[in-house]
């Protein structure tokens, strides 16, 4: 299969405009009558259905949620990237490509990531006007902080609560169309596969999660915002409930999985404190504006702390080893995600972790409350403020900044971090790598398209802090409303497509024989356990360092214990009823292959890139080195049977603007 | 430790429920759900149905988590959704009683999962700002004063959990309706709309068979984002007001 990227022609900052106004249109009584399915209502799903129904398009929107407010998009904390240049620090368009392109690491798609850049401002506008009650500073205007791996303030944030806010925003633009009846909205649907008719993508088979009724919708064509699969290391900080199975769905009927092995590991996030753990709790990015990490310098102190005989307050500064300041002083405390990690990673494996496991290092705030302290002072006309003052006042900025944060951590912990520092430990985050699309965000299956987390097209193999609801909102809001003109602009002659046609009845029963199956294994083990497992194998061989060897254990250990899946599993109910467990059941089936390609693409990928690092490829300081020659390109799976190895499909990928350099933040 | 819960069981919404008893044995480190994860291992262990809880993001901000927990939605403490709830709470021996939220207008799916898509009928009558995508001039066009913007925000924290209407006994959603009223109304991007907005969101919110208001403020004490009810006083000024030049009432 060639796969071909359909980027337009034309120098990168002309390709997006020119080709916006030369794609075929849909006129307005044609658009009424063409059926669009958005499954997924996070940022993108809810951006693009609202956008689309706005624009005249009968739209049906799917979300397994009881509403669309509670999509995964609602945890996102820190903040939103965009090249307003507001504070005037030299951003624009082309440093946030740079950025970007840089940050992942030379291994996205340049004119993607360029239209990125471009659309970013557009997304500001647009949520302020819906209301999104952004920070902003005394004069009234828009506040901007910085993230991991730039050096321009261009983030936008609300509090701790950026996401909340614009997943509200785009829920409130969606709650408008749902009520004008431009979009149908169903809540408490699961989409399970896909429905192909003549090559074309015309619908879906979903379940009421409620009555375990399985139903088939038609359209013209669908849209998959169905979200990332790092729940395929069961602990990570993802919502308990996101899982891959829309687009693994979609996989398995010949669409391709592109990069699977490009997952983000997030460096500062709570550590885990016991077995029964069901999540990892993100401490955002934005912290490390103010907080500075460090470890013991020494053994002996590292293992007095967990053993719980000193504290972080009893190691002299002079003992203290602030190491991101230490080994990247550029940019310091705010390295990009996958650096930060590695070496908090680096630390602990040298025995100097501050937890009772071994596994944290300490974000310590001190500093900041000193600094901010005494500006505060300095503003208030306090002169020569003792300790206590200055101390109190900087704890002030700093909860006015991270308020909620702090409580969230200390109600975790039990620990109050502005007293002691925060303890914070690498985990899963997010999932660069998902289903691979065009230019026009279509699958290599007609009418088929993916946006947001779910695909994979922008941040190549490492994501910058404050990019993913960029990129969500940008594909929904100012992407596919355009892009999906030139697929449906060739089906103003179709009509309603039918859901009588024999390839839905055919997909409904094969959907319900699938769950029959799981039904009736009739087992001894929960779908819960299973998913445990495997995000241990995950976790130890397609974790944070990844070796060849380990790779190649791992993989014959998933797959037994996805016969052992086949063989054992018990889910209890029955199907005709709400029943969560054979929800989880399901997800973790799919999980259980995707896991198997995420290792055998770990393995294909001889070089160490992003969030991909193969431990065999590092310099002499413990930095990734990639191999342009011959893994510059995006690895792109087939596997709709998997009874067999997957079929790898390349994307070279050109660069024509960003130099291919060394990824260096020193 | 261990503990025992007595557990509302209902097979679904037309079933009749009753509380079961179960025991369990947790760390004080668990969160109150993960307890629960563990009740559930163990049931599925025995053979035997687990309970249905909902959740999803367990760190408080999705508003997917409910339950009533010894009698308070959220549980025990302040300003702390459940998923949110650790066991430390708790000691060996105690005894935990645990509900779904009880409201006409939430009616029980299965055992502790409620339907909320009441609250969906009321933002969709009017708890947004009518503006198409790509219609918007430059972001900062508009500045906002610190006050306002931050009293907006404030009340855009609303989670939708429902825990106001579940906490009061007329089972009012006056808490939830008027934090999107006065989040909206407060911008100036929202006043265009301010009038219609809040006669139509009340209208659809009596439609749903919340109750009226009495001030008990059982709702503020039992939001987990601490939601004011200066919010409701709010609402109600807006609300006459806009009655009285009601030929807006859509
Ligand atoms: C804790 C945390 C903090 C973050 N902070 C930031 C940040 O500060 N800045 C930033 O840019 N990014 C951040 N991210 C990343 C960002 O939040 C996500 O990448 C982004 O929100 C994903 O949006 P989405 O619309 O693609 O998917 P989601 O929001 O995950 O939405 C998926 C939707 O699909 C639906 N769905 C899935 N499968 C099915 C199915 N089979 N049938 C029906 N419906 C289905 C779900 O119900 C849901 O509506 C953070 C992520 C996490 C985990
Ligand atoms: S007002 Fe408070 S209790 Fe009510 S829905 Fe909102 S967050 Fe929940
Ligand atoms: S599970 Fe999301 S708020 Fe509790």
């Amino acid at each position: 299969m060639k796969l071909d990227g359909k980027v337009p022609p034309g120098p990168l900052p002309e390709k997006w405009t020119k080709y916006r106004s030369s794609m075929p249109l849909v006129s307005p009584s044609n658009k009424m009558r063409l059926e669009i399915i958005v499954v997924g209502s996070g940022l993108a799903g809810a951006a693009a259905a609202a956008s689309l129904g706005e624009l005249g398009y009968s739209v049906k929107c799917f979300t397994f949620h009881d509403s669309p407010r509670r999509a995964h998009s609602i945890a996102a904390q820190g903040g939103i990237n965009a090249a307003k240049n507001y504070f005037n620090d030299g951003d624009s368009v082309g440093r946030l490509f740079y950025d970007t392109i840089k940050g992942g690491d030379y291994r996205s798609r340049e004119a993607n990531v360029y239209r990125l850049a471009e659309v970013s401002n557009n997304i500001i506008d647009q949520a302020v006007a819906q209301g999104v009650p952004f920070a902003r500073e005394y004069g009234g205007m828009l506040e901007n902080r910085s993230f991991g791996g730039v050096q321009v303030s261009r983030t936008f944030y609300a509090k701790g609560q950026t996401g909340q806010q614009l997943l509200l925003g785009a829920y409130q633009a969606l709650s408008r169309q749902i009520a004008k009846g431009t979009v149908k909205m169903y809540n408490r649907h699961e989409m399970l596969d896909i429905v192909t008719i003549e090559g074309k993508t015309r619908g879906i088979i979903t379940r009421n999660l409620v009555t375990g009724e399985i139903e088939r919708h038609a359209a013209h064509a669908v849209l998959l915002c169905t979200g990332g699969y790092g729940n395929v290391f069961y602990l990570s900080t993802n919502a308990m409930n996101c899982n891959v199975s829309a687009a693994w769905r979609a996989v398995r009927r010949g669409a391709l999985m592109a990069n699977p092995c490009f997952t983000q590991i997030h460096p500062t996030c709570i550590p885990q404190s016991g077995d029964y753990q069901s999540k990892l709790t993100l401490m955002s990015e934005s912290l490390r504006n103010d907080g500075r990490v460090w470890v013991p310098g020494k053994k002996e102190d590292a293992k007095a702390i967990q053993e719980g005989r000193k504290t972080a307050l009893d190691i002299p500064e002079g003992d203290r080893d602030y190491f991101l300041e230490r080994r990247y002083p550029a940019f310091g405390n705010l390295v990009p995600r996958d650096v930060a990690s590695r070496a908090a990673k680096v630390a602990c494996d040298e025995g100097l972790g501050v937890s009772p496991t071994g596994l944290a290092v300490f974000l310590d705030f001190s500093d900041a409350f000193e600094r901010y302290g005494r500006s505060t002072a300095n503003i208030k006309g306090i002169h020569n403020p003792d300790a206590a003052t200055i101390l109190q006042l900087g704890q002030k900025v700093i909860e006015d900044k991270y308020g909620n944060l702090f409580e969230m951590y200390e109600k975790i912990t039990g620990e109050n971090p502005y007293k002691l520092p925060m303890k914070i430990y690498p985990a899963v985050h997010y999932t660069m790598g998902g289903v691979w699309v065009d230019y026009n965000l279509e699958t290599n299956i007609p009418g088929l398209f993916v946006l947001g987390e779910a695909n994979f097209s922008d941040h190549g193999a490492n994501r910058l802090g404050a990019s993913a609801l960029m990129q969500g909102l940008a594909d929904g809001y100012f992407v596919i409303p355009y892009t999906i003109g030139n697929f449906l602009s060739k089906d103003i002659k179709t009509p309603k497509i039918s859901t009588d046609a024999p390839e839905f009845v055919k997909t409904a029963e094969e959907v319900q024989a699938r769950l029959n199956m799981l039904m009736n294994i009739k087992g001894n083990q929960s779908a819960e356990s299973f998913h445990r497992r495997l995000g241990k194998l995950m976790w130890e061989y397609c974790g944070m360092g990844r070796t060849a060897e380990g790779l190649a254990k791992g993989r014959p250990l998933v797959r037994a214990l996805r016969e052992e899946f086949y063989r054992d599993l018990y889910v209890p109910g029955t199907m005709n009823e709400f029943n969560p467990e054979l929800e989880k059941a399901y997800r973790v089936a799919d999980f259980l292959e995707l896991g198997e390609l995420l290792m055998i693409d770990a393995q294909n990928r001889n070089e160490s890139c992003g969030g991909h690092f193969r431990e065999e490829f590092q310099n002499d300081k413990g930095d990734a080195v990639r191999n342009d020659e011959e893994y510059a390109y995006v690895a792109a799976w087939e596997w709709m049977d998997t009874s067999k190895d997957p079929i790898l499909h390349k994307e070279e990928l050109t660069f024509e603007y960003a130099e291919l350099k060394t990824r260096s933040y020193e | 430790m261990k503990l025992t819960l007595k557990i509302w069981r209902q097979k679904d919404a037309k079933s009749k429920g009753g509380f079961e008893t179960y025991t369990v044995e947790a760390s004080t480190h668990m969160s109150f759900l993960e307890m629960l994860d563990v009740l559930n291992e163990s049931l599925i262990r025995e053979k035997k149905e687990p309970v249905a809880f909902e959740h999803d993001c367990r760190e408080g901000i999705c508003g997917a988590c409910s339950l009533v927990i010894n009698g308070q939605p959220h549980g025990p403490w302040a300003k702390t959704t459940t998923c949110q709830l650790h066991m430390r709470q708790y000691k060996d021996g105690d005894t935990i009683v645990v509900e779904p939220y009880r409201a006409v207008a939430f009616p029980v799916l299965k055992d502790l999962v409620v339907d909320r898509s009441s609250f969906e009928r009321i933002i969709q009558a009017g708890g947004f700002i009518s503006v198409n995508t790509g219609q918007p001039q430059d972001a900062n066009s508009i500045p906002i004063d610190l006050d306002t913007a931050s009293k907006a925000f404030d009340a855009a924290s609303c989670i939708g959990c429902g825990a106001c209407v579940a906490a009061c006994p007329n089972s009012s959603a006056m808490l939830f309706t008027s934090a999107k009223v006065a989040h909206l109304n407060m911008l100036p991007q929202g006043k265009v709309e301010a009038q219609q907005r809040v006669l139509n969101m009340v209208k659809q919110m009596d439609l749903e068979g919340f109750g009226r208001c009495s001030n008990i403020t059982a709702c503020e004490a039992e939001c987990p984002k601490g939601i004011s009810i200066e919010n409701i006083a709010r609402m109600n000024r807006e609300y006459w007001a806009a009655s009285l030049g009601s030929e807006k009432i859509a």
